[in-house]
C-alpha cells in the first residue's frame, strides 16, 4: 500500500526507540536526509513548522480563552508527521473514497489538529479566530462540520472502535486506504479501548495504526498515579499488536514508525513518548496546563521562547 | 401468549398467526444483504438471539462478530458506516441501549452515519430473566438523543417494511423487536411509511395509541369494547420518533378519551410523547398511559408481565371503561 510519497525503508523504528523528549523546548527531531532533493519537507523544515504551529496553537487558545494546551503541544509533532508524510489525504479531495482515514480519539487536543489542517489548506487559518464562538463549527472537540475531520469525537475510548470499523470496511471493499487514530494515555483507562484492541488483532487488521500520545499526565496528575496503565508495550503485544516505541517529537523516528510496512496480519501500535506542554518550558510536564489558557503575559513569554528556539534552529544564535 | 378469550377473538377477527418479528427481521435482512453487499450485520455473540445463524452461513463475509462487547459493536458499526457500508448492529436492546448509549449518541447520531441499531428481545421479551435483561428505558433514552429514527414494529408486515426502510435510510435508525410470535394485523395492501401511524380500526368514543407488541392487545380490546357499544380507534404508532403528530392530534380532537400502550416504562416513552403533543396543542382529553410502572418489575414471562400490568385485551378494555366512566357489563365480569 502506498503512503503519500514516502519511500519504504527497512524497518528501523524497532521496539526500543528513545525515551521522552528533551524537555527544553529545543529538542525537536532533526537530522540529514534526502527529502529536500525530492521536493519534500526535510526534518528541519518540519521542525520549523512545529515551532510555527506551536505559536499558532497558543495564539488560537489564548484568543478563544479555552482549549487543551498541554495535550495539543504534546501531540502536535505527531500530527505534523501524519499530515505531511503519512496520510494520503488532500484538501481538494476530502471525499475520495480511497483516502486514508484519521480519527482523533483524544478529541480534546483538537486545537492542534485544527492548526495542522489549516496549515495544510483544509480551511483558512482565519477561521480559527472563531474557535468556541457562537455557532462556529470550530468547537472544542472534532466534528465533521470541519473540513478534513472524519468523525465526531471527544468522549474518550471511542476512536479505536471506529477505526476498527473503518479498517474492516477497507478490507470488505478491497480498498487500499489505511486507518490511523491517536489515543491519549489517560484514555487507556476506558474499557472500550481494550475491546477494540482485541477486535483489531482478531480481525488481523494490518491496515490499522493506533498512536499513543504518551505524555504520562492527565487532568488530575500523573497517569501512573491516577490509574497505572503500564507496562504498555507488554499489554499491547499481549493483545496481538506490533509495538513500535519512538520519541514522539522526533520527526524521522515518527516517520519510520508510521510508514514502515506493518507486520502482516497485525495492527500497529506506535507508542510515542511525548512531553505534555512540549516546547514551552513552563508548560512542560505540568498537569495544570492540561486545559490551562495562557494569560497575556504567559503568551508573550511562550512566544519569546519559541522565537528563540526558531533562531537556534536556523543557526542565528548559538544553541 | 394471549388468554383463551383473546385467542378466540383474534380468530373471529380473522387475524392470522405469524412468526416472531425477530425471525421476520432476520429473513428480510438476509434477502436485502444478498442483493446489496454493502449491508453487513454485526453481532455481540448474539447471532442466535438475533436469528442470524442462517444469515451467517449464507453470507459469512457480511456477518461481523465482535464478541460480548456492545460499545465496540456500535463503534465498529459507526466506522463501517462512515466508510460506505450499511451496518446493522444487532444486540439485545437491554445492553445495546444502555451499555453502548454513549457510542449511539456520539459515534452514530452525532457523527450522523447511517447505522441501523437493532435492539432484539426488547421490552420484557426476556421477562423471566429479570430486570438485567429488560429494556424498559430504551425508547426514553433514544427519544432524548437527536438524529435517530425509532421504529417499533407491531407485526411481521411492519417489521419487513421497517427493515427495508432502515436499509434505505441514510440516517441513524433504531429498530426494536421481540421474541414472541405475532399475529398479522394488517390487511393486504396496507401502506407502511416511517413516521406515519397506521389506523387499524376506526372509532370516536376513544382511541388506543399503541406501539410494538402491545398493538394486538389494543386491537382485541377495541373489538371487545365494540360489543359493549364503545367504538375505539386503534392506531399502530410504529414510529415513536419522529412521532406522527398529525394522527395523534386528530385522535385527540376526534375521540372522547385516549389510552397509550407501550412495552416500556411509563416515563419517557410513547405515552409521554403523545401527552406533550396533545397538551401543547391545547387538546386535553381524559388520558391514560399504560406501560410498565416505575417499580421493580414483576417477574414472569412476557405474557405474565403484560397481564400483570394490564397490557391485555381484558386489562385494556377495563382501563377504557374506567376512563369512560362506564361499568363493566355483567356478561364481561370475570373475563
Amino acid at each position: 500500500m502506498e503512503t503519500c510519497g514516502i519511500d519504504r525503508k527497512p524497518t528501523g523504528a524497532g521496539d526500543g526507540g528513545r525515551g521522552a523528549g528533551s524537555g527544553g523546548g529545543a529538542g525537536y527531531g532533526s537530522g540529514p536526509d534526502d527529502r529536500s532533493c525530492r521536493g519534500e519537507m526535510t526534518d528541519r523544515e518540519l521542525a520549523l513548522k512545529g515551532i510555527a504551529l506551536r505559536r499558532k496553537l497558543l495564539q488560537v487558545i489564548h484568543h478563544a480563552g479555552a482549549g487543551h494546551t498541554g495535550g495539543g503541544l504534546s501531540c502536535l509533532d505527531i500530527l505534523i508527521v501524519l499530515y505531511h508524510r503519512v496520510l494520503n489525504v488532500r484538501p481538494e479531495a476530502v471525499d475520495d473514497p480511497n483516502r486514508d482515514r484519521y480519527v482523533q480519539s483524544k478529541g480534546h487536543s483538537v486545537e492542534a489538529l485544527y492548526c495542522v489542517l489549516a496549515d495544510r489548506g483544509f480551511f483558512p487559518e482565519s477561521d480559527l479566530e472563531t474557535l468556541c464562538r457562537y455557532r462556529s463549527p470550530y468547537v472544542g472537540h472534532p466534528t465533521r462540520h470541519v473540513r478534513g475531520i472524519e468523525m465526531n469525537t471527544g468522549a474518550l475510548g471511542h476512536g479505536l472502535s471506529i477505526c476498527v470499523g473503518m479498517a474492516l470496511a477497507a478490507r470488505l471493499q478491497d480498498a487500499p486506504y489505511r486507518v490511523f487514530t491517536l489515543l491519549g494515555d489517560g484514555e487507556l483507562a476506558e474499557g472500550s479501548v481494550w475491546e477494540a484492541a482485541m477486535a483489531a488483532a482478531h480481525y488481523r487488521l494490518d491496515n490499522l495504526v493506533a498512536i499513543l500520545d504518551h505524555n504520562r499526565l492527565q487532568i488530575t496528575g500523573p497517569t501512573r498515579e491516577v490509574m497505572c496503565n503500564e507496562p504498555l508495550e507488554d499489554k499491547w503485544r499481549a493483545f496481538g499488536w506490533t509495538v513500535r516505541r519512538v520519541d514522539g517529537h522526533d520527526y524521522a523516528a515518527l516517520t519510520r514508525a508510521l510508514t514502515d510496512p506493518p507486520v502482516a496480519g497485525r495492527p500497529t501500535f506506535v507508542l510515542a513518548d511525548t512531553v505534555k506542554g512540549k516546547g514551552v518550558s513552563f508548560m512542560e510536564n505540568v498537569a495544570r496546563w492540561h486545559h490551562g489558557v495562557p494569560s497575556d503575559e504567559e503568551l508573550a513569554r511562550a512566544l519569546a521562547e519559541l522565537d528563540a528556539a526558531e533562531q537556534r534552529l536556523r543557526g542565528e544564535v548559538p544553541a | 401468549m394471549l388468554s383463551e378469550a383473546a385467542r378466540a377473538r383474534a380468530a373471529r377477527l380473522g387475524l392470522r398467526p405469524g412468526r416472531p418479528n425477530l425471525e421476520e427481521f432476520a429473513a428480510t435482512l438476509e434477502e436485502l444483504a444478498r442483493a446489496n453487499p454493502r449491508i453487513v450485520a454485526l453481532t455481540s455473540d448474539s447471532r442466535g438471539s438475533g436469528k442470524l445463524g442462517p444469515f451467517g452461513k449464507a453470507l459469512p463475509r457480511q456477518l461481523i462478530e465482535v464478541g460480548i462487547a456492545e460499545q465496540n459493536l456500535v463503534g465498529i458499526a459507526a466506522g463501517l458506516a462512515a466508510c460506505g457500508m450499511k451496518p446493522f448492529a444487532v444486540s439485545p436492546s437491554c445492553f445495546l441501549t444502555a451499555r453502548a448509549l454513549e457510542q449511539i449518541k456520539n459515534d452514530v447520531c452525532y457523527s450522523d452515519v447511517p447505522v441501523v441499531l437493532v435492539g432484539i428481545s426488547a421490552g420484557v421479551s426476556y421477562g423471566a430473566l429479570g430486570s438485567t435483561h429488560h429494556s424498559l428505558h430504551d425508547l426514553a433514552a433514544l427519544r432524548a438523543i437527536h438524529n435517530v429514527t425509532v421504529v417499533v414494529p407491531a407485526d411481521n408486515f411492519e417489521t419487513r417494511e421497517a427493515v427495508r426502510a432502515a436499509a434505505r435510510a441514510e440516517k441513524p435508525f433504531f429498530l426494536r423487536f421481540g421474541k414472541a410470535p405475532m399475529y398479522d394485523l394488517h390487511p393486504a395492501g396496507t401502506r407502511f411509511e416511517v413516521g406515519r401511524a397506521i389506523c387499524l380500526r376506526e372509532g370516536r368514543d376513544m382511541a388506543f395509541l399503541a406501539t410494538g407488541e402491545t398493538v394486538v392487545h389494543a386491537l382485541l380490546a377495541a373489538a371487545l369494547l365494540e360489543e359493549e357499544g364503545i367504538q375505539a380507534r386503534v392506531l399502530s404508532l410504529h414510529t415513536v420518533k419522529p412521532l406522527d403528530v398529525e394522527s395523534v392530534l386528530r385522535a385527540g380532537r376526534e375521540c372522547g378519551c385516549l389510552i397509550t400502550v407501550e412495552e416500556h416504562m411509563v416515563h419517557g416513552g410513547l405515552g409521554e410523547a403523545c401527552a406533550a403533543v396533545l397538551l401543547q396543542a391545547g387538546v386535553a382529553k381524559p388520558f391514560r398511559v399504560v406501560g410498565i410502572p416505575d417499580e421493580e418489575t414483576v417477574t414472569g414471562s412476557q405474557a405474565d408481565i403484560f397481564r400483570h400490568y394490564g397490557i391485555s385485551m381484558e386489562g385494556l378494555a377495563q382501563t377504557a371503561r374506567e376512563l369512560l366512566g362506564v361499568a363493566r357489563p355483567a356478561a364481561a365480569v370475570g373475563v
